[in-house]
């Protein structure tokens, strides 16, 4: 089951909406699918949506750490927008603090902060 | 002849004379010095007394099999009902644990009295009688006690939860920006709930920028700071920026003496900077008027 994730091109931003239901081979999926894009297109930033996600775990937080590393190295800036209070408790209680992500509260805040680079 | 019932004469003196055992019960408080007349009025007292007697007699009738008893059975529901009004009135109104255990035990007195008469001079029934009472009474006391201390423990308990709300409000300062003004100490159960309660908000009001103050905490050691390090922590994960404020010189000494190391948190030592900073962040400036 490839392609549940959508990835769309909003001004020089790649909008990932990460949905719920994703599995870990999806999300290795999206992984791939994603730094593809980011190669061929003129991309200032990823944007990851994670509002619909309610439950994460380790697996899940590697992997978003990851995602904004490789985004780095292809030079675009990585956004998690749209967290949720229970996710962003455990994220912190398993000691997940993604440094090196940035993090908006919403689309429309990550692109008004994409603009000004 | 047949075997008497245990309860038997206990139940002849309460069925011939309620009126006088209650009266004489109030007396015996008196006495004891336990009746409250400053807190409860006579017919008050008179009151729960008599739905205690009553109750108490009903239980002594139905739930007593030979000479056992047990206060939680189903036939003793209706003592344990008008108990727990009785104690909850009481506890309300602030009377002592002896006072309570006192008057109930004050019921023996009119009862030993009207058996002791009752026996005549059979004193082995007496002794058997006195003994049942005892027992009966002593449980109903130790019952009593029991439900007082229950009651109390609610009225602490939501003591607490009112006081743990009270104690974490988040304000809103201004358009997207909040403020969580800390007081007293930060243990693990008010940091969770201090948390929740912000993130929540954060997200409710769309918050941008949080300033959490701390100059009403009395001291930071390193639990507390690592409990604020991870409320900022998860702010920033939800996209909006945390400020702490209110870092005396005091603390400051000590969070470096501990080794804490706020990383990228931003801090600021009084709420007077960090909320200029933070309405800057939201894009407003504090201006002088003119005319002053």
């Amino acid at each position: 089951m490839a392609g549940v994730t959508s990835i769309n091109l909003v001004e020089h931003a790649l909008l990932v909406s990460i949905q719920d239901d994703i599995t870990d081979t999806e999300i290795l999926e999206l992984q791939d699918r994603l730094s593809n894009k980011i190669a061929q297109n003129r991309i200032d930033g990823v944007i990851l949506d994670i509002s619909a996600l309610e439950i994460v775990d380790t697996f899940v937080g590697r992997v978003i750490a990851q995602l904004a590393g490789i985004s780095k190295l292809l030079a675009a800036e990585t956004y998690v927008v749209g967290m949720r209070p229970t996710v962003a408790v455990t994220l912190v209680e398993l000691g997940m603090y993604l440094p090196e992500i940035r993090t908006a509260l919403s689309l429309t805040h990550a692109l008004a902060q994409l603009r000004e680079i | 002849m047949m075997p008497q019932s245990a309860t038997a004469n206990i139940l002849t003196v309460l069925d011939t004379d309620f009126k006088g055992i209650i009266e004489e019960w109030l007396g015996t408080q008196v006495k004891e010095g336990v009746k409250r007349s400053d807190l409860f009025s006579d017919a008050e007292s008179r009151n729960q007394n008599r739905e205690l007697l009553k109750a108490f007699s009903k239980g002594i009738r139905e739930g007593v099999a030979g000479e056992d008893f047990d206060l939680d059975d189903d036939k003793w529901d209706d003592l344990r009902a008008v108990l727990a009004d009785v104690s909850r009135e009481r506890v309300n109104r602030g009377v002592t644990p002896t006072e309570m255990a006192t008057f109930v035990l004050a019921l023996k007195t009119p009862l030993f009295k009207r058996l002791e008469a009752l026996a005549d001079s059979d004193h082995s029934m007496l002794l058997r009688d006195v003994m049942l009472v005892t027992r009966l009474v002593d449980a109903f006391a130790i019952y009593t006690n029991e439900i007082f201390i229950n009651e109390r423990e609610q009225i602490i308990d939501r003591q607490r939860q009112e006081m743990l709300e009270l104690s974490t409000p988040v304000v809103e300062l201004w358009d997207r920006v909040l403020t969580l003004p800390l007081i007293g100490t930060l243990d693990s159960a008010r940091a969770q709930e201090v948390m929740e309660n912000l993130l929540q908000t954060i997200l409710e009001r769309q918050a941008e920028v949080v300033i959490m103050d701390i100059t009403g905490v009395g001291t930071v050691d390193t639990q507390v700071a690592q409990h604020l390090l991870r409320a900022a922590a998860a702010v920033r994960l939800m996209g909006a920026e945390c400020i702490i404020s209110g870092i005396s010189p005091m603390i400051a000494q000590t969070m470096v003496q501990l080794g804490i190391d706020v990383g990228t948190v931003s801090t600021r030592s009084s709420i007077r900077t960090a909320l200029s900073d933070a309405l800057l962040t939201v894009g407003y400036v504090i201006k002088k008027t003119e005319a002053q």
